[in-house]
């Protein structure tokens, strides 16, 4: 892959914001958006909506292809990105959860892959941009969200052949740097790996991200989000939450974390895990609970946000948020529940050789 | 919040283990397995080893007929799918970087590669470091440069220092991940420029580590004894003699052999002294003296004979540690005399041998049994040893004692605590809390030990006397819970500040969070298993940790208390009036009860217990040990295989000199009787008139929410209503083989033989079960004879692939133990079959079952599960109790909190 060419002036503007981004963190928890996709449901988009104009004639079904909605209906997610803010979010998500070539061959759409990441930053850029203008005090940061794609490296999709993989290494890397240059190139103050299923996708794409940051020659904060699937503790691929954050530690971070899967209440103990182990910033965005029987989130508020709340409280996270189930409404909760608290300093760990299976293992040194 | 019970923290090495039998290039197996492409047993070969206790597993596939990248990925695959093998780091191992990238690219954790190293020249070297960085691994840097392998001790710290250099300051590698191998080459060819090569290691070793911060040193250690290849004692004798040097020079990690080191302390002491001289370059003829003794050592018959007598020869503290470990109680009073006597030689005090060697070999005891290394079984056999030695010293402790007092010297003796343990009152099941006191006392806690059906004040008053330092509660059945709480509730009112421990089989965190501990200010903690109850009593006794400890189970309670309220409220139930409604509908008309061939009482004095033996369930009384796993599969399991396959043969024995001897009595009655059901009783009548009503039974009817057309059963569904007209019958039942235990138990106790007094009550409670499975199957086929065909094995039974039920009081079906106060009226097991009644409705002796039959062919078992207010409203008023007996008797039954009343009591 060629080198990205950064000019001079981008890469002073993300050294003062990732510097502005710091300070904020020094002072107070910040609070990420809440939920994308509960408000794009909100529009109740049929097929048609979703192929806006220009995808009139695309040869495949795209109902249901999120990140798509940033050619096809732009006002759409910026307005959803200006809600979020309204209530207060310092932190805004692009778009772009499943927008790399692995997510997008679905719908046969891989070649739109890097006008997606581009265009997606671009429009929280504007939205954070425009609030930014309005309380300069109080600037907002774009974080390119980066999804685990649709495919797992460590885990076979056939239960009769376990060696048996769907995606590689290097094929992951690839689709990662691929997205990572939009993002970067829409105007991204930071990389968001987040709901991670497989820690070797995680590997992967910070793999990529850590190649890209060679080559351009600039360096963003990175920060990384685990999922962990039930009340087993662990993630999808079997990783204990510790086990995840040694390997994962190497790539320093900006902050580690945990979202989706998970309401506030369940997630609790896990965060606190990280909390202690990790010596970077923590970060946590919940469900609204966990689905009801009829697969809908239905915690209120005042309920998430009392538990976001108590966890910045007690001293375990830097930033917060929401994820299925939130709406702008949580955010703004969530947002008054952190207010003036301290945020979490990141302990001093002992100097040890940590690694990792699925569970953690540490010599000391 | 984590597991607070395990009280577990994460794996923090201070030597590390890498397995080495998944390298082709060290395991002959291996590498033919890999060949001939049987990666399902080169699976188990991995998982042996991280069941053999190797912390890290290396993995080679440097073989020239392989594709070794290939055979790298599909392995490394293969073991993500294996959970117990990938918790586990793995180490890539090849001498190919080609093959350590394509390893790097399938495993998500973090792996340590195995090797990068200067011998292509500097540039190779960064660049293969770097991207080991980037993918997140730990690195093995070989003592290998262009001119070849460090073999001197000069060469090898040299090349160590550049490469540490390079790696923390041109490439950023953090220091905690290097990992130097130093090489280690054989010993003992005969050349004799190899002699001093393990020397150079170790030397090498300490000044690596006293200069270069952070860093670890490895090495495969089965090269040190290359020219003993075939001779395995040999070979391990001197790994474990090199391990012992290196280690203390600062080696921390190993390519080993998990299964296959010898203990250094158990190296016969030629063989070790000559294995020494071969290491450590003692003497010029040190190779021809390890080979002139090396014949002796084959392995072979005479390897076990022979380490025997080493045992036998080692000087008196190893044989004790020995007989600790190893659970032998053949010659102990033996040795504790020698070891009292050179105490006593040396100025010192019988109480000497026990804090001393004793203690030593009992914390080696519960290192390896905290470690998953030994299991239940094992470590009480070694508590045998531990007591008799005692037992042994105890007459000369208490004479000096009786000598200091009279100087008026005070003795202060150095335990971790005292334990007070007690089976609360109307409860006499105690095998689970003996195993607890056991447990403790291996761990040095004294254990104050009340025995079974102590009362609350008897609790208080001894605990206060003796200054315990912790109580412990044990119960089995569901009104010891009550009890427990009303001690905690006492201990409050007294204003005790002692931790309290709750445990036993009905016990659970929820009760204890739910019931017990609000009662209670002072740390309430659950107890799940003996093996917890060391590591609960270790926080609690700890002067640092004690607070934090107690506040974190306190909060850990409170939000258990939180959780259960909420999914209490979502827990609706459905109205009794609804519940009867959707009653087990039968068609009474379909099927014509059998009458009993017998009716009445039959009485079965003296049974022959050599017939009950064959209807033994197994699987039971392994978990009463804490040995999970189905019998008889669970003689061949790979952890716990052996110790179950070694209590099996105990229990083997012990049963046919129980029976050959005849150490207990068994005996039973059972009566059938004319019967109907009205509503949710059950009317039992004189005679087949059915005019006069003998006795009533009471059911109890589930009242949760059904689906797919699934009834709300009771018990009274399966008897024919009064008004269908139709004859119906029930029966009843005690059994015991419980008669007599308490004499063998106590001569047990008396020779300190807690492994014995165990394992004779195991057997008692499970030739009990067996004798009702029996007697049920008797009942079936030739005294109610509805079944006179019937031919079931003994799994089958366990399985209850038969037609009727046997539903015991207090048990899911009909959970109220008071029942059995009307099955006692009915059938007199106290005079006809020696059971008596505690005021809990426990039994006595421990070892008994009694229940009830019915036999209905559509009857099964069933569990009432939580019941509402206004069935315990009816039920009380059916069985003319008042409601709050009935709340009492029913506390875990009940799906509504009764009230304050019962909390302020």
């Amino acid at each position: 892959m060629s080198a990205p060419v950064i000019s001079k002036e981008r890469a002073k503007t993300i050294a003062d914001r990732t510097a502005a981004l710091e300070a904020a963190l020094e002072k107070r928890v910040l609070v990420l958006d809440g939920a994308m996709g509960t408000m794009i449901q909100r529009h109740k988009l049929d097929e048609a909506g979703y192929r806006g104009s220009r995808f009139v004639n695309h040869p495949k079904d795209v109902k249901g292809n999120n990140d798509l909605l940033i050619l096809s209906q732009p006002e759409i997610i910026l307005n959803i990105h200006r809600a979020y803010l309204d209530a207060g979010a310092d932190i805004i998500e692009t778009n772009t959860f499943s927008s790399t070539s692995i997510a997008q061959a679905d719908y046969g759409m891989e070649a739109l892959v890097y006008e997606l990441n581009v265009e997606g930053a671009k429009l929280a850029r504007q939205a954070c941009d425009e609030y930014t203008a309005k309380t300069p005090d109080k600037p907002r940061f774009v974080a390119g969200s980066i999804g685990p794609t649709n495919r797992t490296a460590s885990i076979s999709p056939d239960v009769n052949d376990p060696g048996y993989r769907n995606v590689t290494f290097d094929e992951l890397r690839k689709a990662f740097r691929e997205q990572v240059e939009g993002l970067v190139a829409g105007g991204a103050d930071l990389l968001l790996a987040e709901t991670i299923i497989d820690t070797l996708n995680a590997k992967a794409c910070l793999f990529a991200i850590d190649e890209f940051f060679e080559d351009s020659g600039i360096r963003l904060p990175v920060m990384i989000s685990g999922t962990i699937t039930d009340q087993s503790g662990r993630i999808l691929s079997g990783q204990t939450a510790e086990a995840f954050w040694n390997s994962l530690r190497h790539v320093k971070p900006l902050s580690i974390g945990l979202n989706c899967a998970l309401g506030a209440a369940q997630l609790r103990p896990y965060v606190a895990e990280l909390s202690r182990v990790a010596d970077v910033l923590i970060s946590a965005y919940p469900n609204a609970g966990l689905p009801n029987a009829f697969g809908e989130y239905d915690e209120d508020p005042h309920t998430t946000a009392g538990h976001v709340g108590g966890w910045a409280k007690d001293g375990l996270v830097n930033i917060v948020g929401g994820c299925c189930g939130t709406t702008p409404d949580h955010i703004r909760a969530i947002c008054e529940s952190v207010t003036g608290v301290k945020p979490r300093k990141p302990p001093t760990v002992s100097t040890a050789m940590r690694l990792s299976g699925l569970e953690p293992f540490q010599l000391v040194s | 919040m984590s597991d607070l019970s395990s009280g577990e923290t994460k794996p923090t090495a201070t030597f590390v283990n890498v397995g080495e039998r998944t390298n082709v290039t060290g395991s002959a197996k291996f590498k033919k397995l890999i060949l001939s492409g049987d990666f399902e047993a080169a699976l188990d070969v991995a998982r042996q080893q991280v069941e053999n206790g190797a912390q890290i597993i290396d993995i080679n596939m440097d073989e020239a007929m392989l594709d070794s990248e290939a055979a790298m990925v599909k392995f490394l695959n293969l073991i993500a799918a294996e959970p117990d093998i990938s918790r586990v780091p793995v180490m890539i191992d090849s001498s190919k970087w080609s093959v350590i990238e394509a390893g790097l690219k399938c495993v998500q954790g973090k792996p340590i590669v195995n090797s990068i190293s200067m011998k292509e020249g500097v540039d190779a070297f960064i660049a293969q470091a770097k991207k080991v960085r980037r993918y997140g691994a730990a690195v093995v840097v070989m003592a290998f440069d262009e001119k070849g392998q460090a073999d001197t001790e000069e060469r090898k710290v040299e090349i160590c220092t550049k490469s540490y250099k390079i790696l923390t300051e041109q490439v950023g590698f953090p220091p905690e991940d290097i990992i130097f191998d130093p090489n280690i080459f054989a010993v003992a060819t005969g050349i004799e420029e190899h002699n001093n090569y393990a020397i150079d290691f170790i030397n090498a070793t300490k000044r690596i580590k006293a200069t270069l911060p952070h860093c670890h040193i490895s090495g495969g250690v089965s090269n040190i004894s290359f020219s003993f290849r075939g001779n395995e004692q040999v070979r391990e004798a001197m790994h474990s003699v090199f391990l012992y040097h290196a280690i203390k020079a600062g080696m921390d990690m190993g390519i080993v052999n998990a299964g296959q080191l010898a203990v250094y302390e158990d190296i016969p002491p030629e063989l070790k002294e000559r294995a020494e001289d071969v290491i450590l370059n003692r003497r010029p003829d040190a190779t021809d003296r390890m080979l002139e003794i090396a014949e002796k050592y084959k392995a072979g018959a005479g390897a076990a004979k022979f380490a025997d007598l080493t045992w036998r020869n080692a000087d008196v503290n190893k044989r004790l540690a020995h007989a600790l470990v190893n659970g032998i109680t053949d010659y102990i009073d033996a040795d504790t005399e020698e070891a009292r006597a050179n105490a006593e030689k040396s100025g010192g005090r019988p109480l000497d041998v026990i804090e001393g060697p004793l203690m030593d070999g009992m914390n080696v005891v519960g290192d390896l049994f905290g470690a998953g290394k030994m299991f239940l079984p094992q470590v009480v056999k070694s508590a045998r040893v531990m007591k008799k030695s005692v037992a042994y010293l105890i007459p000369y402790i208490e004479a000096e004692k009786a000598r200091n007092a009279a100087l008026g010297i005070v003795d202060a003796s150095k335990n971790n605590g005292k334990i007070l343990l007690a089976t609360v009152k109307g409860d006499v099941h105690d095998i689970g809390k003996n195993i607890v006191g056991v447990v403790l006392q291996c761990n040095n806690y004294e254990v104050v030990d009340l025995g079974v059906m102590v009362s609350c004040a008897k609790i208080l008053e001894v605990a206060r006397e003796v200054k315990a330092d912790i109580i412990g509660l044990s119960g089995l059945i569901t009104p010891s819970l009550d009890e427990m709480a009303y001690v905690a509730r006492e201990m409050e009112r007294e204003g005790m500040a002692v931790p309290l421990l709750i445990g036993g089989a009905t016990t659970s965190k929820v009760h204890t969070a739910v019931k017990i501990a609000p009662g209670y200010s002072k740390a309430t903690v659950y107890v799940p298993d003996a093996s917890r109850a060391v590591g609960v009593a270790g926080q609690l006794m700890s002067a640092q940790n004690r607070d934090t400890y107690a506040a974190e189970v306190k909060a850990d309670y409170a939000k258990m208390r939180e959780a259960h309220a909420r999914q209490q409220q979502g827990k609706k139930r459905q109205s009794l009036a609804a519940a009867r409604a959707n009653k087990v509908k039968i068609d009474w008309k379909a099927h014509t009860p059998e009458k009993p061939r017998v009716m009445g009482l039959t009485v079965f004095d003296d049974y022959d217990l050599a017939e009950l033996t064959r209807n033994i369930d197994w699987t039971p009384f392994f978990q009463t040990w804490e040995l999970s796993g189905q019998y008889p599969a669970i003689l061949e399991d790979k952890a716990v295989g052996k110790t179950a396959r070694n209590l099996y043969n105990d229990a083997q024995a012990m049963l046919q000199r129980l029976i050959g001897e005849k150490w207990l009595t068994a005996k039973a009655v059972i009566g059938f009787w004319p019967a109907n059901s009205v509503g949710d009783d059950i009317e039992l009548y004189t005679d087949a008139s059915r005019t006069q009503v003998l006795t009533t039974l009471h059911s109890l009817r589930q009242q949760m929410f059904r689906e797919n057309a699934r009834a709300n059963m009771a018990l009274a569904d399966f008897i024919a209503p009064k008004d269908s007209g139709i004859a119906d019958y029930i029966g009843a039942f005690a059994v015991t083989s419980g008669l007599n235990l308490e004499k063998k138990v106590a001569e047990f106790e008396a020779d300190h033989d807690d492994y014995n007094s165990i394992l004779v009550k195991a057997l008692a409670d499970r030739l009990a079960e067996a004798f009702a499975e029996r007697m049920h199957q008797r009942v079936r086929k030739e005294f109610w004879a509805y079944a006179t065909d019937e031919t079931l094995s003994n799994e089958d039974l366990i399985a209850e692939k038969y037609r009727g039920i046997r539903p015991a009081p207090g048990y899911p079906a009909c959970p109220d133990h008071t029942e059995k106060a009307l099955l006692w009226s009915l059938i007199a097991p106290d005079k006809n079959a020696g059971i008596t009644l505690t005021d809990s409705y426990a039994m006595w002796p421990a070892a008994s079952v009694s229940g009830f039959y019915f036999a209905h062919p559509d009857v099964e078992y069933f569990g009432v599960g939580k019941i509402e207010r206004d069935q315990v409203e009816d039920y009380a008023k059916r069985k003319g109790m008042t409601v709050s007996d009935v709340e009492r008797w029913m506390a875990p039954s009940l799906n509504y909190d009764p009230g304050q009343a019962n909390a302020a009591e």
